[in-house]
């Protein structure tokens, strides 16, 4: 089984469309990754299937990094 | 059969327009998902479709209901799949000049041909979005650019999912998601029926091609926007009025 952090990190490169080498967990997705709003959501939609979760937008929001979306779903699941 | 291994969603396909869409979808190799409003309703559909040798089947959802529209599509991903065709056909008419509109011909017609487009669209964009593939394409009318008197709500609606559409264009293109209006002129289905004799021939003077058409015609162009040789059609209105209005 992988780690939280290996998912986070298959997942955010997946979705970005992203090298494994560039997603370091201080990553931001914005600024760093590329991502626009859309991809975003689409971010959030691909992590709630992976980890069988629901993200509230108001918590979405706030997950700007791979950290912080590590961070929360090692709280949450 | 260009559209063979999709799953299309078309609501209000019992009859008139959207019968005429599921068929033409259908005979395009897609597996047609039609919606009616009564069990009677999707019972029809899926007589139809079975007997013309089509993949697909008719559900009872309610547009105009937000947990019917859930259960219809829980339903449809379980016993078909995602759809990456959505056809927003089902609508209804509360006519009346405004000064004598009713609070519930407004919602009404507001909540089941706009609400509901909205919705639908919603619930279906994950799918296609996952798939870099989707089809929404939404029946307006002829008189959300013309206007019509007594048709203030019907107008208002129709218009509001032209709107949606060129939104829903902008966020969702670079996704391979298309979203795309037909806005059929005067065309022979039961809707039209109701029209007494003076408004049909009122209506017949103003239209060039000299005749109604055929909910066939519709579809054709439904078909086409639905199809891969569209995909840099997106955020238009295509009129289907036999010259009656050119925008």
């Amino acid at each position: 089984m992988s780690t939280v952090e290996e998912r986070v990190k298959k997942i955010v490169c997946e979705q970005l469309g992203v090298k494994e080498s560039e997603v370091q967990s201080t990553s931001s997705f914005v600024e760093d990754l590329g991502a626009d709003s859309l991809d975003t959501v689409e971010l959030v939609m691909a992590l709630e299937e992976e980890f069988e979760t629901e993200i509230p937008d108001e918590e979405a929001e706030k997950l700007a990094s791979v950290q912080d979306a590590i961070d929360y779903i090692v709280a949450h699941t | 059969m260009s559209l063979a291994g999709k799953i299309a969603l078309v609501t209000g396909a019992s009859r008139g327009i959207g019968k005429a869409i599921a068929d033409s979808l259908a005979a395009q190799g897609a597996t047609v998902v039609g919606t009616a409003t009564t069990q009677a309703g999707a019972d029809a559909i899926t007589d139809y479709l079975k007997s013309a040798g089509y993949d697909g089947f008719g559900i009872v959802m309610n547009v105009a209901d937000p947990e019917s529209i859930d259960a219809g599509l829980k339903k449809i991903g379980e016993d078909a799949g995602a759809p990456l065709i959505l056809v927003n056909n089902a609508g209804i008419t509360r006519d009346n000049l405004l000064m004598r509109l009713k609070d519930d011909d407004w919602a009404d017609v507001i909540e089941t041909n706009l609400a509901s487009v909205y919705r639908t669209s919603k619930a279906v964009l994950r799918g296609m979005a996952k798939a870099r593939w989707g089809r929404i394409i939404n029946v307006s009318s002829v008189v959300a650019g013309m206007g019509n008197p007594g048709q203030a709500n019907y107008c208002a609606a129709k218009a509001g999912v032209e709107g949606f559409t060129r939104s829903l264009a902008k966020e969702m293109s670079n996704r391979g998601i298309t979203s795309n209006c037909v806005a059929p002129g005067f065309i022979d289905t039961d809707m039209t029926k109701k029209l007494d004799d003076k408004q049909r021939e009122a209506m017949l003077e103003i239209i060039p091609a000299g005749r109604l058409g055929q909910p066939e015609e519709v579809a054709a162009v439904v078909s086409f926007l639905a199809s891969d040789a569209a995909g840099y059609v997106t955020g238009e209105t295509i009129q289907v009025n036999g010259g009656m209005y050119m925008g």
